[in-house]
């Protein structure tokens, strides 16, 4: 099959409808007055006019609770909790999403690497789709750099005239296209077309941050001690809603569940954030990152600083989600351009 | 060997347990108890002190422990644990012949290849001396490869005291320069009294070939290391061991971190140097 495949909207939710065949079938739906990923039964319950959801697709590869471990204590055993991992498709992935899933990968592919996030991850067909507009004023996927595909797909979809241009990324994502006499091949003139809509798109996306990311970097590098972090930290009510929506929190804790019996019982780790007081506390009562203006920051620390030291990535997406969720209003775009404007008017002097 | 035990089912599932057989159990004060203990199948591994282990009491959950023991020991490990919460109150309730899960060694522990043929300077504050305990067993059980070693040991009380059978011995070693303080003295106490602080002035050392190696409650160190520094002995070899919440061991589940540094991988043990630019470390 050609790298560029093309079908018609007319046939598109037919073709949807075939990707049962490939598993459990996650998509965009509709609640409300807003978006989540959900399994569909049929493509009428997908909708794929949304801006990012609630939740990031996360919860599907990196479930929020999940069993890591069987025990029982008398006789002592333990054993696998998962025996079988299924298949399924991730549809209709916005690529600040698809951005989440690289980050999170290259977290759980590191040594010693994940085996529960491998097997999901593994069996997970990915379908993304390109977004034609910017979504609101939370979003910064643009000075992120995500607007644009980079990746982390199987299949990429971008709407154009009555149509969808597909870009095939892996033989996972030709499996799905294969057998279907109504997706056609790209035509020049299509190609054409796709051109011009990224052209079109440099002029519609506008960057959210007032400096580039090496300059965002470099903030991030010399302001820990700035008063943004003071006025965010003031503000925060520490319920954790940014950890719980951002695509590249993954922080955990491990508890363990008896049955009623008592004596056997999983092991699960839990989504946790470090946004909660007791997140860096140890047994003896000491805790290592005490009060809000601290926690807030290693929250900022872990998208702009610590992950480009470890892994030269940002792992802030653009997706808006904490901003969007915040229910104390602090805006990620905020406070990047005011750490920006703090380190211009030091180095000036001001 | 349990390392390659271990390392056998890592990729399959990290979080498994190996059991081990608590094969000897010695309360140390009201609060702590050593646990003497062996990997089930009598398998030895390899670890190096200052590693820790993840310790699993099923129902209760899992933390992370020092080791107490050295390589050296044969046949057997060590923890030493306080009793302060619910899956350390379910450990001490627990006897010879019981089991336990075990997941490890992880870390990094004390860089001893450093130390070959350098004075050592051991400074324990408070639980501080469990992880130390296997350093020195190690040094005493090598002990020619090793120049000049001291001790400083400081305790509450001297009813606090870890390892007080031990701790005996090592005042009496000549090899051994030991000396012990306590923040509140008994009428028997025949030691000094005051902080652990106020001993290191009046140390003798080379500081150019010595390693200090400190272990102690967070709020020791600052003081303590102000104190080396004056002394002359360069950052690079001051060792400290960090308190972290280790749940996974893993480098994954966030709750070790100081800032960019994942405590269970690259730590608990670091050198002073490399702690200096972390804001969030001491």
């Amino acid at each position: 099959m050609e790298r560029y495949v093309k079908i018609s909207k007319k046939d598109f939710y037919k073709w949807v409808d075939s990707l049962k065949k490939h598993g459990k079938v996650y998509a965009p739906k509709r609640k409300e007055n807003t978006h989540v990923f959900r399994p569909i039964k049929d493509s009428s319950e997908l909708d794929l006019n949304y801006i990012s959801t609630i939740l990031p697709p996360k919860k599907y590869y990196f479930p929020q609770k999940e069993s890591l471990l069987k025990f029982s204590i008398k006789p002592f055993e333990t054993a696998k909790a998962i025996q079988k991992f299924e298949e399924f498709v991730l549809f209709g992935v916005h690529t600040c999403d698809l951005a989440g899933i690289q980050c999170m990968d290259v977290v759980f592919r590191e040594d010693p690497l994940d085996p529960n996030y491998i097997n999901r991850k593994d069996r997970m067909t990915t379908v993304g789709i390109e977004c034609l507009k910017p979504c609101d004023k939370h979003a910064s996927c643009v000075s992120m750099g995500n607007h644009v595909p980079r990746g982390g797909y199987d299949i990429m979809l971008t709407e154009i005239k009555g149509s969808y241009i597909i870009h095939l990324n892996s033989q996972k994502g030709e499996d799905i296209l294969q057998g279907h006499s109504y997706i056609k091949k790209c035509t020049q003139a299509d190609r054409n077309l796709l051109d011009s809509l990224r052209k079109n798109k440099e002029r519609v996306f506008k960057e959210e941050f007032i400096g580039q990311l090496t300059e965002v970097y470099t903030v991030f590098s010399k302001l820990s001690e700035s008063g943004v972090w003071d006025d965010v930290g003031k503000r925060c009510v520490g319920c954790g809603n940014c950890t719980t929506v951002c695509p590249t929190c993954y922080c955990f804790d491990v508890k363990d569940e008896l049955d009623l019996n008592l004596n056997d019982g999983l092991r699960y780790r839990w989504w946790n954030s470090c946004q909660m007081d007791d997140f860096a506390r140890v047994a003896g009562g000491e805790d290592f990152r005490p009060g809000r203006v601290s926690r807030q920051r290693h929250r900022y620390y872990r998208k702009f600083k610590y992950p480009i030291d470890k892994f030269n990535r940002y792992f802030c997406t653009g997706c808006g989600r904490c901003s969007r969720t915040c229910m104390a209003k602090i805006n990620l775009t905020e406070t990047v351009n005011d750490l920006i404007k703090e380190h211009r008017n030091v180095s000036i002097g001001i | 060997m349990f390392q390659s035990e271990f390392k056998k089912i890592i990729p399959y599932s990290p979080y498994r347990t190996l059991p081990a057989e608590i094969i000897a159990v010695k309360p140390y004060t009201s609060l702590e108890k050593l646990f003497r203990l062996r990997l089930k199948g009598n398998a030895e591994f390899d670890y190096v002190p200052g590693q820790f282990m993840e310790i699993s009491i099923f129902g209760s959950g899992e933390a992370p422990i020092s080791l107490c023991s050295s390589p050296t020991d044969k046949g057997y490990f060590e923890i030493t644990v306080r009793n302060v919460g619910s899956l350390t109150g379910a450990l001490h309730n627990l006897k010879k012949g019981d089991l336990i899960g075990v997941r490890g060694p992880f870390g990094k522990g004390f860089p001893i290849d450093d130390f070959f043929g350098n004075d050592i300077l051991i400074i324990a504050g408070g639980l501080g001396i469990v992880p130390l305990r296997g350093l020195i067993r190690y040094i005493m059980h090598q002990r020619k490869d090793f120049g000049e070693v001291q001790i400083l040991l400081g305790c509450k009380s001297p009813e606090d005291m870890l390892f007080n059978d031990e701790v005996e011995q090592w005042g009496r070693h000549i090899d051994i320069l030991f000396q012990c303080t306590v923040d509140k003295a008994d009428p028997d106490w025949k030691g000094n009294i005051g902080l652990i602080t106020n001993l290191i002035p009046g140390v003798t050392l080379n500081p150019m070939r010595t390693y200090a190696v400190v272990v102690g409650p967070p709020v020791m160190y600052k003081f303590v290391i102000k104190e080396l520094l004056k002394k002359g002995i360069p950052d690079r070899q001051i060792i400290l061991s960090l308190e972290r919440r280790m749940k996974c061991g893993l480098g994954k589940c966030g709750h070790c971190q100081i800032n960019g540094i994942y405590v269970c991988q690259e730590g608990p043990v670091f050198k002073y140097r490399d702690l200096r630019t972390l804001g969030e470390a001491l």
